[in-house]
């Protein structure tokens, strides 16, 4: 019956914006959406992507990459030396049958994928590699690599300090570790840092977390039905996502969470396949990210250019260094929390190694960026890469897969859909958990988070991508300016909890429960 | 000698309970277990909100799987003048049963027939069948 509606519902407005008056009125409040928001979010974004004096490198790139390695230093290259400990953790071989029914390591890190893989693979690394070139891809990947120390980082100290209340739920994320940890250690000022952190995560899961997959979302959408406005795509998806959040629709979420692997492992394959049937042009492939990763192959800004993009995309698709996944990641139910450390490594891996990867060489191979044959360097077109069919973001991915498989871009668009379906739900928890570490936890104070977070769908959808995407980044690096402070004050904790960890796991304290 | 009563809470696990109850009145000196296995999977998916709500409802399915089969069942043992313990356990029924049994070295696994049919059944098998031809001790599946 419900769906029986939405479609008349979408049937009858698709009516009514074709009568032409109409639909000029609604392109100018796409257009008024637009151009207010970009006035209004203009100066943030300034500020938070200002580059280094005397260079065009943006300093909060430095930042992270500065962090993710002074982490990798920091705990002696952990992602390489406790990948195989992590993943078995993940299998539960260290699992108390004891505490069977808790959430389990497995849970806590497909729920932080969810929110993590999504719109920043599939679309961001079409915008990286779309600017940057094919070298941009070397860089994600480095960057993808260094991240999984801060995710370590983070994740363990989020589950360290979460909030465990009287009737058994949690709360936990950089907010908690900041302020509590902080007041541990004698340290001023992790009130106001928790604060800080709250306010950009309400604003980091009001743009990436909603407006720019509310917005790739339409794009995939128009791209299949034909252009019609965004605020229609964007009242459909708001009212979804409504009756999920406000509604406690639990079908709807729990459909998407278990369709939403299904379309990872599926884009995966495809992209392998892919892969597998160009296989003699993977070589050549490698050859355009390393040659590209350093000289840039004629792209705007050089080298520098596809580093600057390589970071970017990678911090935004795998958030590490975020703080976002500590919210996630703390509901496990644990004795250690540097297990769960351990665990949410292998999340930038499965993210930006190898599904960001994919993408770019999917890309790449498909023949989809125009190059010049006299020099080997990229045609640009503005500071974008020239495209076959002018396409950038998701619909240059979606070109690509459709070049090799002519009917995947369907498959796509419903992935797309679903993606950032998945990804709404993950950061309205992780908006609503600073919300109400700002404003109390409470009914009333949960709903006006919620109502305002089905409008900003409605929104992101009706805006442009440019000044949706460059917000959504703005806020999203903003709460990692916070978090990474908070991390460098905390770590030490973190590498005592390592240091003991390892000695018991050496001592055969810490054993397998399987056999 | 220890008897473990894997009950499901439909019809055969009250007849498995009936026939444990039974032997032990034979045997004599026994000690019967009853296990309530609730289906539960760590590879599962779940959403964030889930999570954070986990513990606190792995309290309530506990305490309602004891409410509504493990302590009915006991009680009728403990007027018969049974040796009888229950509990709870999250997990795959057919491993956590045997798991049980090795870790209380218990003599036999008594549960009722398959109780769940349909398609799932057929591709899986169902938890009966799964004990029966990997358990570790001696099972007795009552019809």
């Amino acid at each position: 019956m419900k769906k029986f509606n939405l479609g008349a519902m979408f049937a009858l407005l698709m009516g009514v914006i074709s009568t032409p008056a109409l639909a000029q009125e609604a392109e100018s409040l796409d257009a008024k959406v637009n151009a207010i928001f970009a006035t209004i979010t203009g100066p943030f974004v300034s500020l938070i992507f200002a580059p280094i004096p005397g260079t065009s490198f943006p300093w909060i790139v430095m930042w992270l990459v500065i962090a993710a390695t002074i982490f990798t230093l920091y705990f002696g290259f952990v992602q390489f030396r406790f990948f195989k400990h992590s993943i078995e953790l993940v299998k539960g071989d260290y699992a108390d049958p004891n505490d069977a029914g808790e959430v389990s390591h497995f849970q806590a890190l497909a729920t932080a994928l969810s929110g993590t893989v999504g719109l920043g693979n599939i679309a961001g690394v079409a915008v990286a590699v779309g600017i940057g070139g094919p070298g941009a891809t070397f860089w994600m990947i480095l960057a993808g690599l260094m991240g999984m120390a801060s995710k370590f980082t983070e994740c363990t100290l989020g589950v360290k300090y979460r909030n465990e209340y009287a009737d058994g739920t949690v709360s936990g994320g950089p907010m908690y570790y900041i302020s509590k940890g902080f007041a541990e250690k004698g340290l001023p000022g992790g009130k106001i840092l928790a604060v800080l952190f709250a306010i950009f995560c309400i604003l980091g899961a009001l743009g990436g977390g909603n407006m720019f997959q509310a917005n790739q979302a339409h794009a995939q959408i128009s791209g299949i039905l034909g252009d019609y406005p965004g605020w229609i795509t964007g009242l459909i998806f708001a009212a979804v996502v409504f009756a999920v959040i406000v509604g406690g629709v639990k079908s709807i979420a729990r459909v998407t969470e278990k369709v939403v692997p299904f379309m990872g492992i599926l884009y995966v394959a495809a992209a392998v396949i892919i892969l597998a049937v160009n296989y003699d042009n993977i070589g050549w492939a490698f050859g355009q990210i390393f040659e590209g990763a350093f000289t840039g192959l004629g792209i705007a800004g050089g080298f520098v250019g596809a580093l600057i993009q390589g970071f970017k995309r990678a911090a935004f698709s795998n958030e590490a260094g975020v703080g976002s996944a500590a919210i996630a990641h703390s509901a496990v139910r644990t004795k250690e929390p540097i297990t769960e450390g351990f665990v949410s490594l292998l999340e930038p891996f499965i993210d930006t190694v190898v599904i960001c990867t994919m993408t770019a060489l999917v890309i790449t191979i498909s023949g989809q960026l125009i190059s010049d044959p006299a020099t080997g360097n990229y045609m640009l077109n503005g500071n974008h890469i020239a495209t076959v069919d002018g396409n950038t973001g998701v619909a240059l991915t979606s070109a690509a897969f459709g070049s090799a498989v002519s009917w995947f871009p369907y498959v796509l668009a419903i992935a797309v859909i679903l993606f950032a379906f998945s990804t709404m739900i993950s950061w309205s928890y992780y908006g609503l958990k600073s919300w109400t570490y700002l404003f109390g936890e409470g009914k009333t104070a949960e709903l006006v988070f919620k109502l305002i977070f089905c409008v900003f769908v409605v929104i992101g959808a009706a805006a442009n991508l440019g000044p949706v995407i460059d917000f959504s980044d703005a806020a999203i690096f903003a709460m990692a300016v916070v978090n990474i402070i908070g991390l460098y004050f905390l770590m030490g904790i973190v590498k005592n909890e390592m240091t003991s960890y390892i000695e018991r796991l050496k001592s055969g304290e810490i054993r397998k429960f399987k056999k | 000698m220890k008897l473990i009563i894997g009950l499901d809470g439909h019809g055969s696990g009250e007849r498995a309970l009936k026939f444990g109850q039974n032997l032990a009145s034979v045997t004599g000196n026994c000690e019967l277990l009853i296990v309530y296995v609730i289906e539960w999977s760590p590879f599962s998916f779940q959403t964030p909100e889930e999570n954070a709500e986990r513990h606190k409802r792995r309290e309530e399915e506990i305490a309602l799987a004891m409410e509504r089969v493990v302590a009915p069942a006991l009680e009728s043992l403990k007027k018969a003048g049974m040796n009888a313990r229950g509990m709870v356990r999250h997990g795959n029924v057919a491993d956590t049963l045997n798991a049980v049994a090795s870790d209380e070295k218990a003599d036999q696994i008594i549960v009722g027939r398959a109780s769940e049919g349909g398609i799932a059944s057929r591709i899986f098998g169902s938890a009966t069948a799964n004990l029966v031809m990997h358990a570790d001790v001696p099972v007795t599946v009552v019809a």
